[in-house]
């Protein structure tokens, strides 16, 4: 097996590590700044890293690079093995940067004063940094999953010890619904890498197009099925898809500002891109064939997500629903299985991630502020803070879809690929234009009651004005926001080669198999 | 018959746990000499024995040779389990000097009591023959009953040693049953000629078939007493609980390595053709899988329902054996069966490090009447130890398996064993059973962090009882971060009869 030297993949990688490692040796009480500023330092280099890893990377390449490959443990085929092509870079770029922002949030935030410990708090926030890095990354199946159970602790603690008042049934909720899913697809990755005899993916790809390797396929409960499901399942649950989503409102509502916005922004990303990254390019048949099955189950999700998000009255739960909706544009977008839909997906992974982020992040000023969630609480805060209204109006029309902002670029790629897909075709694409129609129900229903009317509060009249640092996120989320919308090609160009060499090794198998369903 | 000589009787090969039975009558004479204020010395010659015994193991790590007349065999198998059984003596000697004298019962015979089981441990890896697995089988329990009851005036302890001896008696009087039936059969004790014969057997049929089946799950009975698996754990959960703390670690470990050691060597060396019927597998894998997936699952479900640490901690050993016995289970396939008894030994070392570790966590905020060990007992752990509830932690996690940890090295080989040798109804009760395991392991963590509380003091938290605590955590992340380390170790592992002379 080839050995290799150290790649810059793997120093960004474990930047983070490094400042954890720094953090444990501070004292909480004495050294408070340092650790603040110890976070956000090693946060902000990690996003830099990224940065040089996007100026080196060569979008016209589809293959891997920056690869790095040891042996870890070579009696059964598995080895540190990362790289990243255009899919993994754009995924490193928003999680790098969503974590500046969830870093700066909690600067400004309470929870510390009622339950203190902010150096373990900070720790994980590097950990999962780490980890949800190397989801991304992790080209072995068995890195891959290390990784992605890791991502499960941190977030645990987060959302347990510094979450709301239910915080423990949502932490224990969110724990045991993931490890459900991801330890089945550890059965599935067992049985992949004992019959490839390794657990690269990039060499367990290579073996089944060329035909050394055969998942048996001949119909929806075959081998190559249970695999595929067995995968699916674990993705699904992170997604979530419904119907697997019910652990996400409780997760989203009693997670700190912060927790939100990385699971929000990051952490149902993993999900989708799991979906794109193994389920399609190891399980090409099965893939098609359920196409349609996960793909009904997004449109449901589109519009039941945009359904009970109108009836919420906090509005943390309003935008944690408002999630499954836009997540479920992400499936339809993956399952229409040609470019349009794939670079869609791509796209609106990345501008969920940072429209939603951004809401949660409102959602969390406000909190912080008045100390309720509730939608009725507010009214006329345009008038109290109009500067923070104005950025707040940016973001809501994002998340609905506004033409020139980046949620509109992603869903009509999406959209487009629906309409023209092979596997999923004209009925869902209607049906999902219902959801983005929904979507601009309840996000003005939203803005409306909170920003909009009379200042006729008393409590809402004098509030906090905004810190240098909410200006600052805020702004950030903003740029992006229009930079995205205005000037898409530039995202899609970085992904256009990877999505597309996946999308060829699955319409590789697809004809026989849409004649073999019929 | 000839009287063998002593080059014939290979005695090097047996040091390791020859030595470590010698030391124990060495131990007991010393003790009675040693001043009364000088005793907790007995303790130290004891760990130097362990550690003694230990680098003759590792000396001879990779040697297969054949002592005592063919009875008693030294391979890389019996070193690695002599290996694991070792250092979990010397986790319980740093766990029990303090606590033994903190609780009033501080005897020098209990050192000698905790060699002569690890001796039998040692000579139950290493058995080659039916009559010496059951020499050793008595070797290794016959000191725990007295272990067990050793808190004498509490009787609860007292209830623990009885229920244990009643227990552990039945199961030895299965063993002999069976072992006087496959001799029936077979003619012979020894495993390989007993292998040797069982393929004339199962071809023939016949009177001898019989009796060899009805042997072979007599000692699948009595081996599935000493590592409690259902449904011969009802002793259990009132044994761990009522046996001093130290102890309670060393059975958790000890015993089951011993159990599966034996039960590994007579199901694969000795039996792996008995089948019947037109299938090629034996008979015995049925038996084992159903006696697994019963064991995953009433241990994990019963185990939420515990309150008292120490008992929860008993269900999840009984949990811990049904993961291991799913490798037995697979070791029946002939193509994975040392891949299978590999898979077995790292989830053995991993699950030692990680229990005892917890145990020490037990002990430390356990109090000296006993008491103090609920799960109430844990809430604000992590404020007023945070070190101590971190390691807790991390052991916890190890148990239910999440990577970077022991226990995903240990679930991992085990599942792959499993999925290689087509057991996946097994190997998805295994997974999902891993999750309910996950909810009391988190309960756990819950009271330590996410409860807000006082927190205990933690006062048996002794520097000794730190250093095992250490030690285990140690042994925790190392081997999840670096499983090649164990994998070397079990290269040369071999268990098929392909030594047959």
């Amino acid at each position: 097996m080839e050995m290799s030297g150290l790649s810059l993949l793997t120093v960004t990688l474990f930047l983070p590590m490094v400042g954890l490692t720094i953090l444990m040796f501070l004292n909480e009480e004495k050294q408070r700044n340092a650790i603040r500023w110890t976070t956000l330092g090693f946060s902000i280099a990690t996003f830099l890293m990224t940065l040089v890893l996007w100026s080196l990377h060569d979008p016209a390449n589809p293959g891997l690079q920056f690869v790095q490959r040891n042996d870890w443990l070579p009696t059964f085929g598995v080895s540190y093995y990362v790289g990243m092509d255009g899919l993994s870079l754009i995924l490193l770029l928003l999680t790098t940067f969503i974590m500046i922002l969830a870093v700066l949030s909690s600067f400004t935030s309470h929870i510390f004063e009622e339950r203190g410990r902010e150096k373990l708090y900070y720790m994980f926030m590097l950990l999962l940094e780490w980890a949800m890095m190397g989801v991304f990354v992790a080209q072995d199946l068995v890195i891959f999953y290390i990784f992605w159970e890791v991502t499960l602790v941190p977030m645990y603690f987060l959302v347990g010890i510094w979450g709301g008042d239910n915080r423990v049934y949502a932490a224990v909720k969110f724990f045991l619904y993931t490890m459900a899913g991801s330890i089945l697809m550890l059965l599935a990755v067992l049985y992949v890498g004992g019959n490839a005899q390794t657990f690269a993916v990039p060499e367990i790809v290579a073996q089944i197009q060329s035909g050394a390797l055969v998942l048996p396929f001949d119909g929806l409960f075959s081998t190559q099925s249970f695999l595929f499901l067995g995968f699916l399942i674990a993705f699904a649950i992170k997604v979530p898809i419904f119907p697997f989503h019910s652990w996400l409102p409780d997760a989203h509502v009693q997670a700190p500002t912060a927790g939100s916005v990385i699971l929000a922004g990051v952490l149902l990303k993993m999900g989708t891109y799991g979906i794109i990254r193994f389920c399609l390019p190891m399980f090409p048949e099965a893939s098609v064939a359920w196409a349609p099955f996960v793909g009904t189950l997004g449109v449901i999700g589109i519009i039941y997500g945009a359904w009970v998000s109108y009836a919420q009255k906090d509005i943390k739960k309003l935008v944690a629903y408002s999630s499954v909706s836009h997540m479920g544009f992400v499936v339809i977008g993956i399952f229409s299985l040609n470019a349009a839909g794939m670079q869609g997906a791509v796209l609106q992974m990345v501008n969920h991630g940072i429209s939603t982020g951004g809401l949660f992040l409102l959602v969390g000023m406000l909190y912080e502020r008045r100390h309720t969630k509730d939608i009725n609480a507010y009214g006329g805060i345009w008038k109290a803070l109009p500067f923070f209204g104005a950025l707040s109006l940016i973001i809501t029309l994002s998340s609905m879809g506004l033409p020139g902002l980046n949620g509109f670029v992603g869903e009509f790629t999406i959209l487009l690929g629906t309409f023209g897909s092979q596997t999923l075709g004209f009925t869902f694409a209607l049906f999902s234009t219902l959801g983005v129609i929904l979507a601009a129900i309840y996000m003005l229903y939203m803005f409306q009651k909170v920003f909009l009317g009379e200042l006729d509060k008393e409590e809402n009249k004098h509030l906090h004005p905004m810190a240098w640092s909410e200006i600052t996120v805020l702004v950030t989320v903003v740029v992006l926001i229009f930079w995205i919308g205005v000037q898409p090609s530039m995202w899609f160009h970085m992904v256009d080669a990877s999505t597309k060499s996946i999308i060829d090794g699955v319409a590789h198998f697809a004809p026989q198999i849409t004649a073999m369903l019929k | 018959m000839t009287t063998p000589t002593l080059s014939e009787l290979n005695i090097g090969a047996t040091l390791p746990a020859v030595l470590l039975a010698v030391g124990t009558i060495f131990l007991l004479m010393v003790d009675i000499f040693l001043p009364k204020e000088r005793r907790h010395l007995t303790a130290w010659l004891a760990l130097a024995g362990v550690g003694i015994s230990f680098v003759l193991t590792l000396a001879n790590f990779k040697n297969q040779s054949y002592a005592l007349a063919d009875m008693f065999v030294a391979d890389p198998f019996s070193s690695f389990m002599n290996m694991i059984v070792l250092i979990s003596t010397a986790l319980t000697v740093l766990l029990g000097i303090d606590y033994m004298r903190r609780t009033g019962i501080a005897r020098g015979e209990f050192w000698s009591l905790l060699l002569l089981s690890t001796s039998g441990v040692m000579f139950m890896a290493s058995a080659n023959d039916l009559i010496v697995v059951f020499i050793a089988l008595e070797l290794l329990s016959i000191p725990l009953y007295v272990m067990a009851a050793f808190r004498s005036n509490n009787a609860k302890s007292e209830e623990a040693g009885m229920k244990y001896f009643i227990l552990g008696a039945f199961s030895s009087a299965f063993f002999v049953y069976g072992a006087a039936l496959i001799y029936g059969a077979t003619g012979t004790t020894n495993l390989p000629e007993i292998f040797t014969a069982v393929a004339g057997i199962t071809s023939t049929g016949g009177a001898s078939l019989a009796y060899l089946l009805v042997g072979a799950g007599l000692i699948i009975v009595a081996l599935g007493f000493k590592v409690a698996v259902v449904p011969f754990h009802m002793w259990t959960p009132d044994v761990y609980e009522g046996a001093p703390t130290p102890v309670t670690a060393f059975m958790s470990v000890g015993a089951k390595i011993g159990g599966f050691a034996a039960l590994l060597r007579v199901l694969v060396t000795a039996l792996p053709a008995l089948a019947a019927g037109q299938s090629p597998d034996p008979v015995w894998q049925n038996t084992v899988m159903i006696i697994a997936a019963l064991t995953m699952i009433v241990g994990n479900f019963v185990a939420v329902s515990q309150s008292n640490l120490k008992r929860m901690l008993a269900y999840s050993s009984i949990a811990h054996a049904g993961y291991i016995l799913m490798a037995v289970a697979a070791a029946g396939n002939p193509l994975q069966s040392d891949a299978a008894a590999k898979a077995a030994l790292v989830y053995l070392l991993s699950y030692a490090f990680t229990n005892i570790g917890a145990f020490a966590v037990v002990l430390a905020i356990e109090k000296n009447d006993g008491s103090g060990i609920e799960l109430s007992n844990l809430i604000g752990l992590a404020r007023s130890k945070p070190i101590l509830a971190a390691m807790m932690a991390v052991f916890m996690l190890s148990l239910t398996g999440i990577p970077l940890t022991a226990g995903f090295t240990g679930k991992w080989f085990i599942f792959q064993s499993a999925i290689s040798a087509n057991l996946f109804p097994l190997a998805i009760i295994g997974v999902l059973t891993s999750v309910v395991s996950a909810f009391y392991y988190m309960r756990v963590v819950v009271n330590m962090y996410l409860t807000d509380g006082a927190g205990d003091p933690a006062e048996g938290a002794t520097p000794y009882v730190n250093w095992a605590v250490y030690a285990s955590f140690a042994g925790v992340v190392v081997l999840g971060l670096f499983p090649i380390l164990a994998v070397n170790l079990t290269d040369a592992v071999t268990l098929v009869a392909l030594n047959v002379r």
